[in-house]
């Protein structure tokens, strides 16, 4: 829209016609005051706190309701509008306990900012005040009536932006009151005597985020401490795929420093407001007591607490003999999704480098390489997390993000409340973001094949997405292979991507955590890494093949990292029983309880690295926590090579001069030159001087890999995404016969593969909402 | 054919309110209404009332306990047979409404919101209902008694206990 | 059953068929019934426009806005269907006009319907009655189906190819706040009576997202009669800019109370001392709430002025609801402010912070106060609340709980003031409560 000009404070202002006043002010630096103003969410008018003096209007105007137009005269602050504001704060604090020293929100309090600046303090009701107690509404949300100022944000997020609708206001007046919708009467909980109301609802907490008091608190965080005792870490989230930022408010305790609280309070990330309520709550795996923190090695038969020392000469020991004995290629590698991209880039270079072996794999919940592989050449064909939340047009096959990827959910939901986007929805199930769609089509069990069939055919809904200039297709895991690539075969015009379960289900795959294929969906032969690593160019054994050889006799040596393949694929323990088994993880998984070496890992949030979401948005990892007793995968992976006598420097790039001493006088094209030192002069870096530095690995990451080469370390640094795609040609072909052996986690809103029993919050709330999650329990990854 | 099995309302009831869920632009209309004349059919607003009436209009049910626990003459507890409601608002009060509601207190022994051990009687202090120039005014349900005094008012209270059968 | 009441002075338009049965259709006819309606149908909506324009006639709902101008606000061409909505929630306190418009006249609100809707191109028509209306929602329901009956409602009406007029009737449950425009909206949409955001008007943005005019039951019945007389005949019974003849309800104190036809402009003392029969048991008067509860009291010495819009508004309170409460000299200002805002306080949405947390604390502040526990400062933060609510609430209702209040504390101040110093009223209304006694009238 055209932009008008205006007047605030006696300042010129522009902004578009239509921008809300608050709104206009906020862009130009003056700051509105405001409780039920929430931006993205329905207009309120109802805390009064937004006032400000129009010319020519006989009554203050609220700012949140107003659109700009040409020629006003706005004043935000005088002695008139601050008196208003300050008797509407003194009528709220009449009865809000006071009793900030406990509460939650006790400094990030938006009332206790306003009556630090407006200064009405001073009470002077002589009445009590209406007490109510604090109510459990579930495990993760409490309430607290008397705190309330009924702004409704809660209300409205809940309803409007989570589409859920749990939460209400209920009688009027000075009675009116939040309320859950399940009343007490009906809950069936009872405790110390009084029935509970409760919600049912995603959990997720949004309630909590949005409410600018500490009316609503969250079940793992309340009384544990005060925020400014607290660090805050900017990190993302481990659970799903979605790539969320959580902000993890950590406190120091005699083991490390634990995570006491997760949220998204400076919604500096690309969820914005967003976070689900793993990303929220499900911090607490990390603080578990069952947290491996020593290494163990089997002395007879049993798991037994060895110093590292110990734990890594045996194992490093261990697998340089066996490589000797029985060959490279009688060992196989396992990794995580949930590792960072420097430490899965590590892992695989390690397997093909350090033993010699493409036997590498790990639980693959997408097919990236099909997604790679068919796009390849293309520019501009992958879609990005930011695209779901803008384009015009969304296809969902496959796939239900209300549970599997809620910020992709949430992102739909926007796009269709704020730009009217149509959603297109073709699914095997009713999934619930069939209620944004503008059209849906049912898909018979297995019948995807079908669907895409029917694209090419007259009908209304391939008509109406042909007729889409801007498309972009979500993909579920229901789809993989050929189906997916005559998918992308059939939406030519299309941005695509691919619905993946962990925080760096993407990363494994795009940093070549598979046997057939080097990082970047590199050909094994030929390509510049291959070259480079100078390995086998014969693909390795995948995941379940290495099992088979296990039983078969044929796998001398097992290297697990953060994952439970044990667990996940059923493996009989039989299969393992001649198979030197590492295993570094963070629990005594069904996997690790039969290794014959175990290292206590950390996790996600108490390392630095990089991830990259399902949508291929890369990701700074910040380390946050810290527990005594455990070491990063990075670290570990780099100490066992260094245990079988590798030489560091060529497996992780770090001090000067790495391949050869030729110096740079014959130039980078010779051949013969540093390459890494060549690359790191031109792009402005120094060398890593220490080989646990990841970002020394992440050199070699944006020099070898296609698509992470584009990355800006300016902005990975500063916390933006960056979106990623690996879109050089030439990759690995693919054959119709190739596995794709895509294992879905049917991880649902409240669990998270093996880490779902380690976490207690997600049992509590697994048996609150008993009924709809109890099937999942037994998932793992 | 009744839309919804096995209603708890009475057929009359339930065809009167699968006709008024068709009448309006926008079904969610009936509600206010419907609420209405299911508390005075089942003589509060159940949580089965609730639930049936959600489902009439395709409503949560918390949508429904948001709008019934609005508006005032709407209950979710029984009252007494005859709920009396007494005005003591500004043009009655002027005219004895206070001493109206007193007595009542004192006749039928219970307080605001109190109903007779027997569940005959209510009683109940109103905003104006609407009667002002007829002041004191009491409704008993939905009947309007005005002009009164204690003495009335215990006529117009015998005129109920004599509707029982003996 | 309310009575009737009759004084010469009275002009009787709107209330001319009260009292003969006009409720039955056959009698209304008689009585010149649904004349209008087909006249409106032969003349078109720009002559009921002028029409009513030239009648002067205002909103008798409370804000008194020119009724022809609100009609002529809505958009002649619109994709979302028009609506008529009919207000008749009445419940401002002291004001029980509307009640014996439905009983006495429902075709007339019926007819009145028909003549907006055709004015604006609307074809369907709620009216909209409180819930404890019920008797009167019976009597409009039967009105509304004989009209149906003999073909004056539904398709075709009066046998006029293509002209269609439904009308639904509708009933609320218990709710003040529900009569402002916007919460009526609400409330007939099966929601929460809170008001909306403005703007957009009803008039561009109302009912289902159509426009709507929305106007009070007396006034929609005033339609029939304007264009059977004509505007400028209609106009000329009252004064410049507030046209015709309006019905008041004298209640209180007074010898003769009941609902009144007369002139706009007619002095309020006499209203008082001729029509309503003087102050009861021969006592002097105290004060007048001149338009129902959330006026501004007048004193004794200020009832000379002439019941219109803007002599009330230049005396610094309101025309309202035309429900003229009428104090004698016993009554304490103290406890009839205490009511006062006990019925604000109960009545309040809740929505906004100034109007419910205001009324809640002067409620509690007053009620204490009564109770004999007050102090000085209280009337100042009595007044100090009020002030700050005045103009910063989201919809009037806050206005309508502080205007009085500040009328209350201006011009009794010294009567708060013996009070504390332990003067009592010699005839209590309100017994004394117990401060912090739960709860009163109806709430949850
Ligand atoms: C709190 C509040 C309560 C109101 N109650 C009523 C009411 O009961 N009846 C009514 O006709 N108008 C009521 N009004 C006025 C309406 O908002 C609206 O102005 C009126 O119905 C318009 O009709 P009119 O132009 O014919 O007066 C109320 C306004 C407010 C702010
Ligand atoms: S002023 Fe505010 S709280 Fe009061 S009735 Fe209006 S919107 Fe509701
Ligand atoms: S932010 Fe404008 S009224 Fe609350």
């Amino acid at each position: 829209m055209a932009d008008v000009t205006f007047i605030v404070d006696g300042k010129t202002l522009t902004a578009p016609a239509g921008t809300l006043l608050i709104e206009a002010c906020k862009s130009h630096g003056i700051e509105i005051p405001a409780f039920c103003y929430y931006p993205g969410l329905s207009l309120q008018a109802a805390c009064r706190m937004c006032v400000v003096r129009i010319e020519k209007q006989p009554k203050l105007a609220t700012a949140c309701t107003t659109t700009v137009a040409e020629g006003m005269n706005v004043t935000t602050e005088s002695p008139e509008i601050a008196q208003a504001r300050k008797a509407t704060l003194q009528l709220l604090l009449g009865n809000h306990p006071l009793d900030c020293p406990v509460c939650d929100a006790g400094g990030e309090c938006e009332l206790q900012d306003m009556t630090f600046k407006y200064g009405a303090a001073d009470s002077f009701y002589a009445e009590p005040k209406n007490h109510r107690d604090e109510q459990k509404w579930s495990p993760v949300v409490y309430f607290d009536r008397p705190r309330c100022i009924l702004c409704y944000r809660c209300v409205r997020m809940c309803g409007e932006g989570m589409d859920i609708f749990a939460l209400g206001v209920q009688n009027r007046g000075s009675s009116s009151v939040i309320a859950p919708n399940i009343p007490a009467q009906l809950s069936g909980v009872v405790e110390n005597g009084t029935e509970l109301a409760q919600l049912d609802c995603e959990q997720c907490g949004m309630c909590i985020d949005a409410c600018p008091v500490g009316a609503l608190t969250s079940g793992t965080y309340r009384y544990k401490t005060r925020p400014w005792e607290m660090n805050h870490t900017a990190t993302v989230c481990t659970h799903c795929g979605d790539g969320c930022k959580t902000t993890l408010g950590v406190r120091s305790v005699s083991d490390g420093s634990e995570i006491v609280r997760g949220d998204n309070r400076d919604k500096s990330g690309m969820n914005g407001d967003f976070l689900c309520n793993k990303g929220r709550y499900a911090f607490d795996f990390a603080n578990n007591i069952e947290r491996l923190t020593s290494p163990l090695i089997r002395k007879d038969g049993k798991l037994t607490p060895v110093s590292w020392d110990e734990a890594l000469t045996f194992a490093g020991n261990k697998l340089r003999d066996l490589r000797q004995d029985r060959g490279p290629n009688s060992i196989g590698v396992i990794g995580s999704n949930r590792t960072t991209n420097e430490e899965n880039y590590l892992l695989q270079k390690f397997a093909r480098t350090v033993i010699g072996t493409n036997n590498i794999d790990h639980h693959r919940t997408a097919d990236f390489v099909t997604l790679a592989t068919s796009l390849q050449g293309a520019t501009g064909r992958f879609a990005s997390q930011h695209d779901v939340e803008k384009s015009p047009a969304i296809l969902l096959v496959g796939g239900d993000p209300t549970n599997q990827a809620p910020l992709t959910a949430w992102n739909i939901r926007t796009n269709v409340r704020h730009n009217n986007a149509r959603i297109y929805i073709a699914n095997h199930e009713g999934i619930k973001l069939r209620r944004q769609a503008k059209a849906f089509v049912q898909v018979a069990p297995f019948g995807y094949g079908a669907f895409i069939e029917s694209l090419k055919a007259d009908n209304d809904f391939a008509k109406s997405l042909h007729a889409e200039e801007q498309l972009v297709v979500v993909v579920g895991n229901e789809l993989r292979g050929g189906e997916l690539a005559s998918l992308i075969k059939a939406l030519p015009h299309a941005k695509f991507a691919l619905l993946a379960d962990y925080a760096n289900s993407r990363g494994a795959s795009d940093m070549g955590l598979l046997p057939d294929v080097l990082p970047g969906y590199q050909s094994l032969a030929g390509s510049t890494i291959a070259n480079e690593y100078a390995a086998a160019d014969t693909p390795g054994l995948d995941l379940l093949a290495m099992f088979d050889a296990a039983a078969a006799g044929n796998l001398s040596a097992l290297y697990v990292v953060g994952s439970n393949p044990v667990k996940r694929y059923g493996i009989d323990a039989v299969t393992l029983k001649s198979t030197f088994l590492i295993v570094q993880d963070l629990f005594l998984t069904e996997t690790a309880a039969l290794a014959d070496v175990v290292f206590p890992a950390a996790n996600l949030y108490e390392k630095s690295g990089s991830v990259t979401n399902s949508y291929g948005d890369l990701q700074l990892v910040s380390k946050a926590a810290d527990k005594a007793g455990t070491r990063s995968d990075f670290e570990l992976i780099v100490r066992l090579a260094g245990h079988m006598g590798h030489d560091l420097k060529t497996l992780v790039p770090f001090g000067k001069g790495l391949r050869s001493d030729m110096g740079q006088s014959r130039g980078a094209q010779s051949g013969e030159a540093d390459r890494h030192s060549v690359w790191m002069t031109a792009n402005n870096l120094e060398p890593k001087t220490s080989p646990f530095d990841p970002f020394a690995i992440l050199d070699e990451i944006q020099r070898l890999v296609p698509g992470y080469d584009k990355l800006l370390r300016l902005q990975l640094l500063s916390g933006n995404d960056q979106h990623i795609s690996p879109s050089a040609s030439g990759l690995v072909q693919i054959t119709t016969s190739r596995k794709d052996l895509v294992l879905p986690s049917a991880d649902t809103l409240f669990t998270s593969g093996s880490l779902t029993r380690y976490s207690p919050m997600l049992q509590d709330v697994q048996r609150h909402q008993s009924t709809e999650v109890a099937d999942h329990l037994a998932s793992a990854d | 054919m009744a839309t919804i099995p096995n209603s708890i309302f009475t057929p009359t009831t339930a065809a009167r309110f699968d006709k008024l869920a068709t009448i309006y632009p926008v079904k969610r209309s009936a509600l206010v209404p419907m609420l209405l004349y299911a508390q005075d059919e089942i003589g509060y607003v159940s949580d089965p009332v609730v639930a049936e009436i959600a489902q009439r209009l395709d409503l949560l049910e918390l949508d429904v306990r948001n709008v019934l626990s609005y508006y005032s003459m709407l209950r979710t507890v029984p009252a007494g047979k005859y709920n009396v409601q007494v005005c003591t608002n500004i043009s009655c009060m002027l005219r004895g409404g206070f001493e109206l509601l007193d007595h009542c207190k004192h006749t039928l022994g219970i307080g605001h919101k109190e109903t007779t051990p027997d569940g005959l009687f209510s009683l109940e202090e109103v905003e104006c209902i609407g009667a002002c120039c007829w002041a004191p005014a009491v409704q008993v349900n939905y009947d309007f008694h005005d002009d009164l005094t204690p003495e009335k008012m215990d006529a117009v209270l015998d005129s109920y206990r004599a509707r029982e059968p003996k | 059953m309310p009575t009737l009441v009759s004084h010469p002075d009275e002009v009787k338009v709107l209330s001319k068929r009260f009292g003969l049965g006009a409720a039955d259709i056959d009698k209304y006819i008689e009585l010149d019934g649904y004349k209008a309606t087909q006249k409106a149908i032969a003349e078109g909506p720009e002559w009921i426009i002028n029409t009513m324009k030239a009648s002067g006639l205002r909103g008798r709902g409370g804000a008194g806005f020119p009724t022809g101008m609100k009609w002529s606000f809505v958009p002649k061409v619109s994709e979302k269907p028009k609506y008529i909505l009919v207000n008749g929630d009445e419940s401002e306190p002291g004001t029980c006009k509307d009640h014996l418009v439905f009983r006495e006249d429902p075709h007339a609100v019926i007819e009145g319907t028909i003549i907006a809707g055709l004015a604006i191109g609307s074809k369907m028509g709620f009216i909209y009655l409180r819930g404890e209306y019920r008797y009167l929602l019976n009597i409009v329901e039967k009105a509304v189906a004989d009209a149906y009956a003999k073909g004056f409602l539904g398709k075709n009406i009066f046998g006029n190819e293509g002209v269609d007029f439904d009308i639904i009737t509708q009933t609320g449950a218990g709710a003040y706040e529900v009569g402002e425009e916007s919460a009526l909206m609400e409330s007939l949409e099966g929601k929460r009576g809170i008001p909306r955001i403005k703007p957009p008007f009803p008039a561009v943005v109302g009912l289902y997202g159509g426009p709507t005019v929305i106007n009070n039951a007396e006034t929609i019945a005033n339609a029939p009669h304007i264009l059977l007389m004509g505007g400028e005949a209609f106009a000329k019974l009252g004064t410049e800019r507030n046209g015709g003849t309006r019905l008041f309800g004298i209640s209180g104190h007074v010898e003769r109370p009941g609902v009144y036809e007369l002139p706009m402009g007619y002095s309020l003392r006499k209203a008082i001392y001729d029509v309503a029969g003087g102050i009861k048991d021969g006592k002097q008067l105290k004060a007048v709430v001149p338009g129902g509860a959330s006026c501004p009291i007048l004193k004794a010495d200020e009832i000379d002025i002439g019941l219109d819009f803007d002599q009330m508004a230049k005396a610094g309170t309101m025309l309202g609801s035309g429900g003229i409460v009428v104090l004698d000299e016993t009554v304490s200002i103290v406890e009839f402010a205490l009511r006062t805002i006990r019925f604000y306080q109960h009545e309040s949405c809740g929505w906004c912070i100034p109007c419910r947390e205001g009324t809640d604390w002067i409620k509690k502040t007053l009620t204490r106060f009564h109770a004999g526990g007050g102090t000085k400062k209280d009337i100042d933060n009595i007044q100090y609340i009020a002030d700050n609510m005045m103009g910063r609430t989201f919809c009037p209702l806050g206005d309508a709980a502080a205007m009085p209040t500040l009328g209350f504390v201006k011009k009794f101040r010294s009567e708060f003031e013996d009070y504390l110093a332990g003067a009592r009223p010699a005839n209590p209304l309100i017994q004394i409560q117990p401060v912090g006694e739960p709860e009163h009238a109806g709430a949850h």
